[in-house]
Formats: structure tokens, sequence, C-alpha cells
């Protein structure tokens, strides 16, 4: 055990000397000094409990993405249908229980409808979107597939993330970290922030922007009863506009979507200096806003947003290239937040904040400090209490214990992995296992010794007889470290990454280095005796 | 220089012999633990039921002035707020329930903390506000049950590997001294009312780990000595294996006790349960290896003759080297 061909020697030094220097950039920075730009510049990341700033965890409801491809699957079979040779008329349609159900008036035409909605039902890609049954001759019934479903939801979190990403990319915060969590999560941390408010206000909404006309022929009287007149809806004004608390019937068909925005930025009305905001269409909408609006002169059209009318101005003339301004009773941040989402496109799915956490900044600085302090002094009394125990073993030990420290910040950094408070803890005991390997060598010398073997016989023993046990003992915290990686969530888990790297660099440092160094002092010095 | 020994050499201490009292010890302080974590329950933290938690620190004071705190916020109506300091007498935790209907409209919350937080900026000018958490009842939930999950998974896969590279009777004695250890440090959470949260399973886990640590170093230790001295009388092959690895127990017991206390003094303060509960841990982790993982062995009938099939060609040029043949 004792040998250590030239080769061996190299690779050890290599690998302690690569993973110490890694390290080496975090600790400049963190100590206030500027690491040389043209170097690598592998860094540990300080978590939120560390650095100070804001965690949302927001979450999709897939019952909502089940709601909209419903409402996208009705529409369709509607202009399918309509638009099939022969036309197929159908009635009766319910969306009750999550499934789209209607009648065809012909049940002669139940082939030519199976066939017009086939595209449709099985979707583009390889997994069927609907299942499609017909009951009693002519009824037809869709059901989402749950595989459907499943990718729907997939999709609209793929989008979902990019357009969090832009919006919040849009308030110029530093270094926001948006990562999915599971299939209907997204974790995003931002640093420094202290007021989470503006930013749940910016991802709260949707932002699905409608234009739609007025219907000025409903009666003002059956809207507040809540009786719907034909081919309209009833929207209610936003909260904060004059009119909240009344809504108005404005056209089901006909309207204009806000997905064809090239641009969106807060401005002033030149008049009253009301803020508001000015938009951008793309050409083909910019054409369909046109038209609109040469139509409906002197007609009221509403500016919805996410089902609320924000106001519903007359049209006095024709808009014709392609910008409008949306007014709407906004103060100058939240004309400047409609702005962004405009700006970054609409949630494809509504998400809702259900983990929140702000750590102030004085509060993670104290830590970082306070924590800091803390391993230092832990670990200089356990490096003069081994020194003082085991003497030229002991030093040994405590250069290794220094390196392993030295090791796991370096692989950390390579790997850009973040450092939070549990992180720490898992330092110290990665600090306690790599004493503990030592410490079980050093005894096992020490016991040899007193069994009258000889000073090298003696170290051989000591290594071969405790490497078996902090074998054992390093693979069940490795069996921990896992399970808590696999199953813990946040704290747990930045507990488990530190563990799990300090597992390997103990036993490295612990069982290798110090058994090299002990190795070459050996040969060198052979010394008759060992004090131990 | 004469180097440092915490145990002399040749320490023979007849452990064993104490091993029937100190066994109803143990038992009767795990089944006070349960008793007080079922009727007394543990201060779960907004991590594990959901709600909010405002931490705030009173610079300015020595003391934070939790009984006036309480009332001015019972009057805000929101419910009855739960105080205790952390870390520092300065420092609070505040933790309410969420608002009703506060699942469906996360405004509410948001307006509970803002009600709260310049409420008691307003009665006490050197209160800073170092955090929030809002933990909705579904991941609450959640994390409470990954928390269980990722607990019994550890327990129950590192005794299986223990039964693999031993024998069946070491991974119960594992598994038995490793429920003791975590009991106890649930005991001390439910007699404390310490703030039990996520960093406090992290805690359990790591006991966990060193528990089981303990345990393998005086097995290994056993099961050499089952091979060497074979006619030994078990309890005295258990006394001279625990004696014998006394010196590293205590050593490895020190060094984390150390490093351990550092943090819970000078740490920062969101991490005193977490160093509290680890302190705790660790005696009892250190005291189960000696009185309830080597015990369980003679009960569970291990003898001299356990290992007999195992002897390998090494071991008996070992054997011969040592002169035992």
């Amino acid at each position: 055990m004792l040998d250590f061909p030239v080769w061996k020697r190299i690779w050890l030094w290599a690998l302690t000397l690569v993973a110490v220097a890694c390290a080496l950039p975090t600790l400049v920075t963190q100590f206030g000094g500027t690491w040389p730009s043209q170097l690598p510049n592998p860094q540990v990341n300080l978590g939120l409990d560390l650095a100070g700033g804001s965690q949302l965890l927001l979450e999709a409801q897939p019952s909502d993405v089940a709601k909209q491809r419903m409402d996208t699957m009705n529409e369709t079979v509607r202009t399918k249908l309509r638009d099939a040779k022969p036309r197929i008329q159908i009635g009766d349609v319910s969306t009750a229980n999550g499934r789209l159900s209607f009648l065809l008036e012909d049940p002669s035409q139940v082939d030519a409808a199976r066939e017009a909605l086939l595209p449709a039902v099985n979707g583009t890609g390889s997994v069927r979107e609907w299942d499609l049954q017909v009951v009693d001759g002519s009824r037809f019934v869709l059901t989402q597939t749950q595989k459907g479903l499943d990718n729907a939801v997939t999709q609209a979190m793929d989008s979902a993330t990019e357009v969090v990403r832009k919006r919040i990319d849009a308030l110029g915060t530093r270094e926001p970290t948006i990562v999915r969590e599971g299939p209907r999560r997204i974790m995003v941390q931002v640093p420094g922030l202290q007021n989470p408010q503006q930013l749940k206000d910016l991802l709260g909404k949707t932002a699905e922007l409608e234009f739609k006309l007025v219907d000025t022929t409903a009666l003002q009287s059956d809207i507040a009863q809540g009786i719907v007149p034909p081919g309209d809806e009833i929207v209610p004004y936003a909260p904060g506009t004059p009119q909240a608390g009344t809504s108005i019937a404005v056209k089901r068909l006909g309207g204009i979507r806000g997905d064809t925005l090239t641009n969106a930025q807060q401005s002033f009305q030149p008049q009253t200096n009301e803020p508001v905001v000015n938009i951008q269409f793309n050409g083909q909408g910019a054409d369909k806003f046109g038209r609109l609006t040469t139509e409906n002169v002197n007609k009221p059209f509403a500016i919805i947003l996410d089902g609320q009318v924000l106001s519903a101005p007359n049209i006095n003339e024709p808009i014709l290239g392609g910008s409008a301004i949306i007014s709407g009773s906004f103060t100058v941040e939240s004309a400047n937040a409609l702005a962004i989402q405009l700006r970054s496109g609409a949630l494809p799915v509504k998400l809702t904040v259900v983990d929140e956490s702000t750590v102030s900044a004085e509060l993670g600085a104290d830590s970082i400090h306070k924590g800091a302090v803390a391993m230092l002094v832990g670990t200089v009394i356990i490096v003069l209490l081994i020194a003082a125990a085991y003497g030229r073993f002991g030093i040994y030990a405590d250069l290794a214990v220094i390196i392993n420290v030295l090791m796991i910040l370096g692989i950390m950094a390579v790997f850009n992995t973040t450092l939070t408070l549990p992180g720490i803890a898992g330092f110290v005991l990665t600090i306690g296992t790599a004493v503990d390997a030592n410490v079980l060598i050093n005894e096992r010398i020490r016991e040899e010794r007193r069994r009258g073997r000889k000073a090298f016989q003696a170290v051989d023993l000591g290594y071969k007889e405790a490497s078996r046990t902090i074998f054992d003992a390093n693979i069940t915290h490795v069996i921990a470290a896992t399970l808590m990686f696999m199953f813990g969530s946040g704290p747990i888990k930045g507990f488990a990454v530190v563990l799990m790297i300090g597992i390997v660099t103990s036993v490295f440092t612990a069982v290798y280095l110090t058994r090299m160094w002990v190795a070459l002092w050996l040969r060198r010095a052979r010394p008759a005796d060992i004090h131990i | 220089m004469p180097l440092l020994k915490l145990v002399p050499d040749n320490t023979n201490i007849h452990f064993l012999k104490w091993q029937w009292p100190t066994t109803i010890v143990s038992v009767l302080l795990m089944i006070a633990s349960w008793t007080l974590v079922f009727t007394e329950g543990l201060n779960l933290g907004v991590d594990f039921v959901g709600g909010q938690m405002i931490r705030v620190t009173f610079t300015q004071s020595a003391k934070a002035p939790v009984p006036v705190l309480r009332g001015e916020i019972e009057k805000l109506g929101y419910g009855e707020p739960v105080i205790q300091t952390v870390g520092t007498p300065n420092a609070v935790s505040i933790r309410m329930r969420l608002p009703h209907g506060s699942e469906g409209n996360a405004g509410l919350a948001d307006k509970m903390t803002r009600t709260i937080t310049s409420d008691i900026k307003a009665h006490h000018p050197d209160a800073r506000v170092d955090g929030v958490d809002s933990v909705s009842g579904k991941v609450s939930d959640e994390l409470g049950w990954t928390a269980v999950k990722a607990l019994g998974f550890a327990a129950l896969a590192i005794s299986i590997y223990i039964w693999f590279r031993f024998e069946w009777q070491f991974g119960v004695g594992a598994l038995v001294s490793l429920i003791h250890d975590v009991s106890l440090t649930m005991g001390l959470f439910a007699v404390t009312q310490m703030e039990f949260d996520l960093t406090i399973v992290a805690a359990i886990l790591t006991i966990l780990g060193y528990s089981l640590n303990d345990t393998i170093v005086v097995y290994d230790r056993i099961r050499e000595n089952l091979k060497k001295y074979r006619r030994m009388p078990m309890n005295e092959l258990l006394d001279l294996s625990v004696n014998e690895t006394l010196a590293r127990t205590i050593m490895v017991a020190a060094t984390m006790l150390i490093t351990l206390t550092a943090l819970l003094v000078l740490g920062p303060k969101v991490i005193f349960g977490f160093s509290a509960a680890l302190i705790v841990g660790i005696v009892v982790a250190t005291y189960s290896s000696v009185y309830a993982a080597a015990p369980m062995l003679t009960w569970l009938g291990v003898t001299g003759q356990s290992f007999v099939p195992s002897e390998t060609a090494q071991d008996r040029q070992e054997r011969i080297a040592r002169g035992e043949v």
C-alpha cells in the first residue's frame, strides 16, 4: 500500500492542483479581489439565502390548458364542418364534463364528419390528441387523451418559461435563474431583488390582449342580469377603471387578438398627459386592424386584457398605420408593466405563485459572514487538535482537510453549482468525515504499533485495515446523499450536493494524498521509529 | 513533544456491564420522545404546514418585544401569530396562516404581508425585515411527503447495504440504533418546541449518516475480532471492540462537536436549530453505537461462528503473519 511510482504521484498532484486552482476565482472574488478577465473564471454561485433576493415558484393548472384546448377544438369543429362540402350541420353542442359533444342533424353524414375531423383529432405529432366516439348513430363525443393533454401542458410550460424569461429580462434585473421544475412548475430566482411585488405583478397576468366590437344594441338591464345577447359575450370592466363593477356586451367574433404585435411602449397621451401604452401591429395585424376600424367608424370597440375591459373608446377614424394607443386608467408603472407583458407575448397558461421567499441582502451578508467565521474558528481548533494528537501524521491530515475544502469549492465552481446555507452545513459534515478517515487511519497505526509492529509495517497495515472501514462508512453517506438529492427539495438538495462532492474529495485527500505523503516521508527519512 | 491522547492506551471499560440499565433508559427515552411528538406535537414551520413566515430583526434592541408584537399583530385581524426568537434574542420569526381564500387569490397573502410588515415598521423603527416565506398548502404537503420519503428510503437502503456487507443481524442492529437516534432528536424538537422545518430534515439526514458511520466502525471491528478470537465470550468481545475503537469514536465526535458548537455560537442564526439538532444527534449517535448497536448483536444471536465460512486465503495468511497459527 505504500508503493507510489512516479506516474501515480504525478496523477495525484495534478488532480489536486487542478481542483484547487478551480477554487481560486471564487475565493479571490469573495474576498474582494478581481479575477483577471483573460483567465477562465469558474465561480460558485451563492444561493438566495446567502446573497439575498427573491424566489418564486410558479405553477400552472393543467385544467386551464385543458379548457383552452377545448375552446380551440370547439372552434375547429365548427369551421371544419362548416367548410366541408357539402356543409355538415350540427346542433346541441356541449362542452360539459371535459367532453365536447354535438349532434349531427343528418345522421348519414357521420363518415364525412369523421373524415373532416380526423386531422384535428389525431394531431400533428406521434400522439393522438383526442378520442372520438360516435354514440347513438349521430352524436359525436370528443375527449382529450391524457397524453395529448400532457404534451400540451409541456409545450405550454416551455413557451411560458420563455415568456417569463423575457418579462424578467425586461425588468433589467441581474442574472435571474429561471428553471422548469417538474412538469408544471417554474422556479424563478432573482438575486438582490427585495420587493417581489413588481415581479409578481409582471408574471401574474397572462396578458392576452383582444380588441372586440361593443354590441351597442344590447340592453344594459340584460347585461346586469347576466342575460347574454346572441353572438355576444359579457366582459367586466377591469378594477381601477372608472366603470369598474359594471360589464359590457361585446361581439364574440370578428375581433383581433394581440398576438400580432411587434412592439409596445409606455408613453403619455399628448392632450391629457395620461399614461398610455403605444402598440405596433405587424403587417398582417395592421391589415386586420385597419379593416376593423374602417368598417366600424363611429362605433365603440373594447380593449380587453385577460378577460377584463380596460377601456371601450369610439373609433373616430380608420387606423391604418398599424399603430394604436391603449388607454385604461393606467399609472406609469402599470402602463410600463403592460408594455413589457405585451412585448414578451401572452403567457400560454396562467401561472400562480405557490411558494415565495425573500431574503434581505443584510441577512444574506450576515449569514455568509457568520458562516465563514464559524467555519474558520471550527477548522482552526480541529487543525490544532489533530496536530496535537498525531504529530507529523496529524499535520499531513490537516493539510488533507484544508485541501479537501478547497477541492470541494473547486469542483462546485467547475459545475457552476450553488452554495446555500444548508450547503455550508454540508461542508461541516464533510470536514467531519475527512477528519474521521484520518483519525481511523492514525488510530489504527497507533494500535498496530502497540502490538509491536515496525514503523513501516504498522503504517502499511493501518492504511489497509482502515480503508475498508472508511469505504463502508462512505458508501452509506453516498446512499444517504443520493436519496436526499433524488427525493429532497430545496435546502435538502443543496446539502446533498456538497455532501456528495465532499465524500469523493475526502476519500481522495484522506486516503490517497496523506498515504502518498507518509510513504514518501518514510522512504526518504527511513525513521527507526514513528512518533504517533 | 508528547502527543495528546483523548483516550489512554489500553483503556478497558466494561461498557456491556451496563447494557440492561442503558437499554431501559433508551427504551424509556424513545417512548417519551414519541409520546411528546404526538401529544405536544412538533412546531412545524411553514415548509410543512403552509402559511407565511416573516423574519424580523430588531437591530437596536437587545431583546425582541415578543408579547407587544403579538398584541399588535392580533389587532390586525389576520388571526393569532406564532412568534418566536430565532438564534439571537433580538430576531424573531412570525408565522401566520394564509388568509382564507388565498389559494385562489395570491393577492390576499401579499396584502397580509404588506399590512404586517408596515405595521411592525411603524411601531418599531429599528425593525428590519430579513425575509418573507410564503408556502401554499399544496406545496407544503408535498414538501412534508418528500422529506418523509427521503428519510425512509435512506434508512432502508443503508440497512440493506449493511446486511449485504455484514450479516442480517448487523443490518437490524444498525436500523434499530438509527431509529433510536432519530427518535431522540425528534423528542428534542417536541420538548424545546424549536421550529421544525426543511433544514431540520437535512440535519436528521446528517444524523442518520453519522449514526450509521459510527455503528459501522464499531461493527467492522466486531467482525474483525469475531474472526480473530472465535472462542471469546460475546460480551467480552463486544467490550474489546468498543474499547479498541473508543479513541476514534471520541476523537471524531469531539471534532464534529467543535465545528458544530462554533456554528451554533458564531454561525448565522438561521441555522441555529440545525446546529442544535446535530449536536444532540451526534451525542446520541455516539452513545447508541455503544449501547444499542453492539448489544443488539448478542440478542440477535451473533456468535463466534457467524463469520466462519468467510475466511479467505488472504485472512489466513494474515493470521499466519500475526503468528496465530
